[in-house]
């Protein structure tokens, strides 16, 4: 099996499940009983612990991390969180047309509660115009959330300059980090980023496991109702097993591995652009996260790819209608200035730690007799 | 392995029967757009003499259950006389497949409406449907058959999804029973809108739903 979705979840390191398993059958206590017995003490000690590693990665503060239930807690954390704890300020908000669902469907959510949402419009390759950005914040504007790279084109967009247009403005700044953390270094000490989404299922972590970065002063409102965990904004147990899972895969990330997976990225993504007639690359050929590749195969339609791969034992995923629990096209290929069949003949190819260069030629050839194949039935062909 | 089809579908889809074009076809017919996500084109060959088709062929710009669907349907017809092969089902053509998955139902169902397009241009091009009618009530909940809500594997109306259709002035309005946010709304739309927009004497096509 040639597993490349490796953005919709990752295999879990086995060093990464051996620091989890003492948690589950010897270290089973939660933090909140930290003054009644041992086992709380060891189990807070563990918490402060993961914390304290995980600030050090993005060059944080302990107190200024939050672990949460993975990206999709994270981003509604930081949307309804600030907007909400602003409402005396303004209603708007603004995100970019081709975030994540997490940050797209809660700010449509939010727009029932009487939000205003600027959705931003992005270039071909999926970029935001700082001054697009400047030009839609307006006094009522709390929030501004720009993902730091694209779920399914890759694009990353320059964070720094959207998160400076933020400050002078006066307006906070969120970025949904999930397809970048790991595979970057992180300085929120010199980033303009008030709040940042991580998640652990992109970096060969468990799965339902992610952290807020709140820098500290940013004022939010706590939603989820309950205990006083996480500094009493964000209710419920310390899912203490995730956590040290997380923070290990965290560590475990390093730059010799981002460059092999990128490597390995270029070369398929070279081989099928040129060996396949008709292909376009969807998102910006430099300013991608290593692990992403994205193609469209014109005139044929994706699902109908990803079962020929399947068939080969090939995991792959696409933009197409047929393949979206709603039945529809990519929202991002669309954002991006794309057709529907540009869509539809969407591949997405995300590399992770455990594929080879040797994989890519098998990928390759049958991409091309797939390809070939169904072009051959497509009443659309040339 | 495990795959979201059953093996008949799979085979059907990996080895389609009847692919490719008839060039002297005596009825053809392109149905779905990009947009829609499926594209089927089927041609048919018809002995004159009692319209029976002796041959059919398929194209598909589709996903597995459309290539599966336009392979079976093109065997069904195949030997059948039009009126025969008009009756032809979705049902038909799943049941020979043995069963679709429900969400799949809007893919295959293109290839069923391919057929009897088909059908519908080799009656025309030998005279034998006369003058165009007009847009009624009954016509559009015909077509609005071939919508399905992949939830339910069901037809909007079969599943009592339409509220009302009323045509007035070439415009057509369609209320359909499922909040705005349902999950599938944006593709029922535009399912509707495809399938009803192209009428003769259609101008418009005002699809609500029910807390618009």
């Amino acid at each position: 099996m040639i597993y490349l979705d490796n953005s919709a979840a990752t295999r879990l390191d086995e060093r990464v499940h051996e620091a989890m398993v003492p948690y589950f059958f010897e270290k089973y206590a939660v933090a909140t009983s930290e003054f009644g017995y041992s086992l709380g003490i060891v189990a807070r000690e563990t918490l402060d612990e993961a914390r304290n590693d995980l600030a050090a990665i993005i060059k944080g503060n302990d107190e200024e991390i939050i672990f949460t239930s993975g990206d999709t807690e994270a981003c509604n954390m930081a949307l309804k969180g600030v907007a909400y704890s602003q409402m005396k300020k303004g209603k708007h908000i603004i995100v970019s047309k081709i975030e994540d669902f997490p940050v797209l469907n809660t700010a449509k959510a939010m727009e029932r509660d009487g939000f205003k949402v600027t959705y931003l419009p992005v270039n071909g390759e999926g970029l935001v115009d700082p001054e697009e950005l400047r030009k839609a914040i307006t006094k009522e504007t709390t929030l501004v959330s720009i993902q730091h790279s694209n779920q399914e084109i890759g694009t990353m967009q320059d964070i720094a300059s959207l998160g400076r247009v933020c400050r002078e403005a006066g307006v906070l700044f969120h970025t949904d980090a999930t397809h970048t953390f790991g595979r970057f270094g992180f300085d929120m000490g010199q980033l303009p980023v008030d709040l940042m989404t991580m998640s652990s299922h992109t970096i060969h972590g468990p799965k339902g496991d992610g952290a807020l970065y709140k820098r500290k002063d940013v004022p939010l409102q706590k939603w989820m109702d309950g205990g006083y965990q996480e500094f009493n904004l964000r209710a419920g147990l310390e899912n203490i097993p995730g956590i040290v899972g997380f923070v290990k895969a965290a560590k475990l990330m390093n730059e010799e591995e981002n460059s092999m997976v990128r490597s390995m990225r270029d070369r398929l993504m070279d081989e099928l652009l040129k060996e396949i007639p008709d292909t376009m690359l969807n998102g910006h050929r430099q300013k991608r996260t290593p692990q992403n590749a994205n193609i469209t195969f014109h005139q044929v339609e994706g699902e109908s790819m990803t079962l020929h791969l399947d068939m080969k034992g090939i995991e792959v995923s696409t933009g197409s209608a047929c393949f979206s629990r709603s039945l529809e096209a990519s929202h991002v290929i669309m954002g991006i200035g794309g057709n529907h069949e540009r869509a539809h003949g969407s591949i997405r190819f995300t590399f992770g730690r455990y594929n080879s260069m040797d994989e890519i030629p098998e990928v390759v050839s049958s991409m091309k007799e797939i390809v070939a194949r169904l072009r051959e039935i497509s009443p659309l062909k040339r | 392995m495990k795959f979201p089809y059953n093996d008949k579908v799979l085979e059907n889809f990996k080895n389609p029967k009847n692919v490719g074009k008839i060039e002297d076809a005596d009825g053809k017919s392109m149905v779905g757009s990009p947009a829609c996500g499926d594209m089927v084109a089927v041609y048919i060959k018809v002995r004159a003499e009692d319209h029976v088709i002796i041959d059919a062929k398929f194209e598909s710009y589709g996903c597995a259950s459309n290539i599966a669907t336009g392979s079976i349907i093109t065997e069904l017809a195949k030997g059948k006389t039009i009126e025969e092969a008009k009756k032809i089902s979705w049902k038909d053509a799943s049941d020979a497949l043995g069963g679709l998955p429900k969400i799949k139902a809007h893919c295959s169902v293109l290839a069923v409406e391919g057929l009897r397009e088909a059908i519908t241009n080799y009656e025309e091009k030998n005279g034998l449907v006369v003058e165009k009618k007009e847009t009624t009530v009954e016509l559009i909940e015909r077509r609005l058959k071939n919508v399905m809500n992949p939830l339910t594997g069901l037809d909007i109306v079969r599943g009592n999804l339409v509220k009302s259709i009323e045509i007035k002035d070439g415009v057509v309005s369609i209320v359909v029973d499922l909040p705005q946010e349902h999950i599938f709304a944006n593709n029922i739309r535009d399912e509707v809108k495809e399938k009803i927009e192209n009428l003769w004497d259609v101008k418009e096509v005002i699809l609500k739903f029910s807390d618009q």
